[in-house]
């Protein structure tokens, strides 16, 4: 007995280098810090303080609804809804805002927006059991197109009495930071806790490894995979909110083309889209891959239209690297 | 006083009657085998003794009382653990988190309530030392063979304290020395005093390890008898029909 212990500990120390070693978000780590240092080689401007600035506040926004992402993904969901969400979201804010309401009027209604959004894609993935990937694309269609309704295709740059403390939320900086990308840390903080520490987050994991095994040991499957659309629009309302306030402005296209650098940021990240694996650190570290090559590509003179094509491929490859990983292990 | 007795259950879908009045009962320490080809009504049965199926008619009685089993939450509580065929494992957690999936063991944190790994790791250690089983409570369950899974499966049961564990088919897919490791785990069960319902296939694991075997066919109970007093011949005929009942 009292060896077989000895021997699980053993197991304990052996077993974390390796952990380590076999990680995506560990690599992504590792050539997100080769990146940095090449830049830093070849461009001037790339180790500046307002490089780093504008950099870690651009990544924020997209990995802030990675965070929720990560959780659809791991229940082996998906969620197309979210640049949509974004939009209607940050609209109705602006729109709040702009008919001389509060400040925090106009974040409430932001967010309960998407959480509108979050609590129709859920009833249906988790009661209607619908599929995922369909109940979401009609949301990214409807979340688009009331937001452009709702703006009557206008932009809103006049966000009344308290647009000073408005602007001051997502455009102000705290320790030198961004706003946003100081939250972007807290939540990644907060959820790398909440995913090994909470029912819930083991729950989320449990789903995506075995939905069935999950559901006949008292699992609530249905409630808990509401609960992670929801938060995943949620996320999209609040970097929604802080997108407004930093930009100033509002126009119904905001967040548009967000949920293919989310889902990478994920699927980076290490996430799986077959469910059952994925992390906040690594969302938070494959968001900022992400934007680390969209400057370096800006600081090299490359035409910015070349990003999708750069984040597609790392969907690809860092689906195809899994799939091959995969096949080792098993 | 019987610890558990199915009296003349009954379950019909639609126009198909898939049980007849089967009566079934079990003490403690006990290992019945419940044996029948494809279609004789053995998941419809355990699946009514899971929760997962009211009966249409018939009565459950545990320990002296008669119970309703609505869902396999229900059931557990009342004292009744379901090793699935499948073993509804979770393949990317560990064998700990497994064991304790759905009831996890939690601290305080201040204000939070947060899992409590180590508790978790030392007593899904504990459970599978008194299952003799060479299983490591931090290992995933992906990288686990056949015979620690079936451990994993049982430890779970181990933890509302049951009286009775519904195993279905646990032998049908795994090598045959995976096989003795899990004939060992249920013996190790029945010796603390549990029942043990075995559904399953194979007529010399049945032997092995049953004090009784019951044999179903078309949704009746056809025999029901100490193993000592049959013999493999006569219960593949019973099975079969060649053998009416006895």
């Amino acid at each position: 007995m009292s060896e077989s212990l000895e021997e699980i500990a053993h197991r304990k120390d052996k077993g974390a280098l390796r952990e380590m070693l076999r990680s995506q978000p560990f690599w992504v780590t590792v050539a997100l810090v080769l990146m940095c240092v090449v830049m830093s080689q070849m461009s001037n401007v790339f180790f500046t303080e307002d490089n780093f600035f504008n950099v870690t506040r651009n990544f924020a926004f997209i990995g802030i609804i990675a965070m929720g992402m990560t959780a659809v993904i791991i229940t082996g969901g998906i969620d197309l809804s979210v640049g949509s969400v974004v939009g209607i979201s940050g609209m109705v804010t602006a729109m709040v805002l702009h008919a001389g309401h509060s400040w925090w009027a106009g974040i409430i209604a932001g967010l309960l927006t998407a959480l509108a959004c979050g609590l129709v894609n859920g009833i249906l993935i988790a009661y209607v059991r619908l599929s995922s990937f369909i109940v979401t694309l009609g949301m990214f269609g409807i979340a688009r197109s009331l937001a452009q309704v709702l703006s009557e295709n206008h932009m809103i740059y006049e966000f009344g009495p308290d647009e000073k403390i408005f602007f001051q939320i997502g455009g102000g900086m705290f320790l030198g930071l961004a706003n946003p990308f100081v939250l972007l840390v807290l939540l990644t903080v907060f959820f790398i806790i909440v995913f090994r520490y909470t029912t819930w987050g083991r729950w989320v994991y449990a789903i995506g490894g075995n939905e069935n095994a999950a559901r006949l040991t008292g699992v609530p499957v249905n409630r808990m995979k509401l609960s992670v659309y929801v938060l995943s629009s949620l996320m999209a309302g609040i970097s929604a909110v802080l997108l407004v306030s930093w930009q100033g402005a509002a126009i119904n296209a905001m967040g548009t083309g967000y949920e293919l650098r989310v889902i990478a940021s994920s699927v980076i990240g290490g996430a799986d889209l077959m469910g059952g694996a994925g992390g906040a650190y690594g969302s938070f570290i494959g968001a900022a891959l992400i934007e680390v090559i969209r400057n370096s590509l800006l600081l090299a003179g490359v035409d910015a239209n070349w990003e999708g094509t750069f984040v597609g491929l790392f969907i690809v490859f860092a689906v195809l690297l899994s799939k091959f990983r995969g096949m080792r292990s098993g | 006083m019987r610890l558990f007795e199915l009296r003349g259950i009954s379950k019909n879908f639609g126009a198909i009657q898939a049980l007849t009045g089967v009566n079934l009962k079990i003490d403690a320490g006990e290992v019945l085998g419940l044996m029948g080809d494809n279609g004789a009504g053995k998941s419809t049965l355990i699946k009514i003794m899971a929760g997962n199926f009211l009966p249409t008619s018939g009565e459950i009685w545990l320990k002296g009382e008669k119970v309703e089993f609505h869902n396999p939450v229900d059931a557990r509580n009342k004292g009744v653990e379901v090793v699935y065929q499948d073993l509804a494992l979770c393949d990317n957690l560990t064998a700990a988190e497994n064991v304790f999936l759905g009831r996890e063991a939690k601290r305080k944190f201040g204000p939070f309530n947060l899992i409590h790994y180590s508790a978790m790791f030392r007593e899904a250690a504990r459970h599978f030392a008194e299952l003799k089983s060479e299983t490591r409570p931090r290992d995933l369950v992906r990288q686990m063979s056949g015979g620690q899974r079936q451990a994993v499966a049982i430890a779970r049961t181990r933890l509302s304290n049951p009286d009775i564990v519904l195993m279905d088919e646990p032998t049908a897919a795994i090598s045959v020395r995976q096989v003795a490791e899990v004939l060992d785990l249920i013996r190790r069960l029945r010796d603390q005093n549990i029942a043990v319902i075995l559904i399953s296939h194979r007529m010399p694991d049945v032997f092995a390890v049953c004090d009784h075997v019951s044999v179903m066919r078309r949704g009746k109970v056809v025999a029901d008898k100490p193993i000592k007093q049959t013999s493999p011949e006569e219960v593949t005929g019973l099975i079969t029909g060649a053998i009416e009942t006895a």
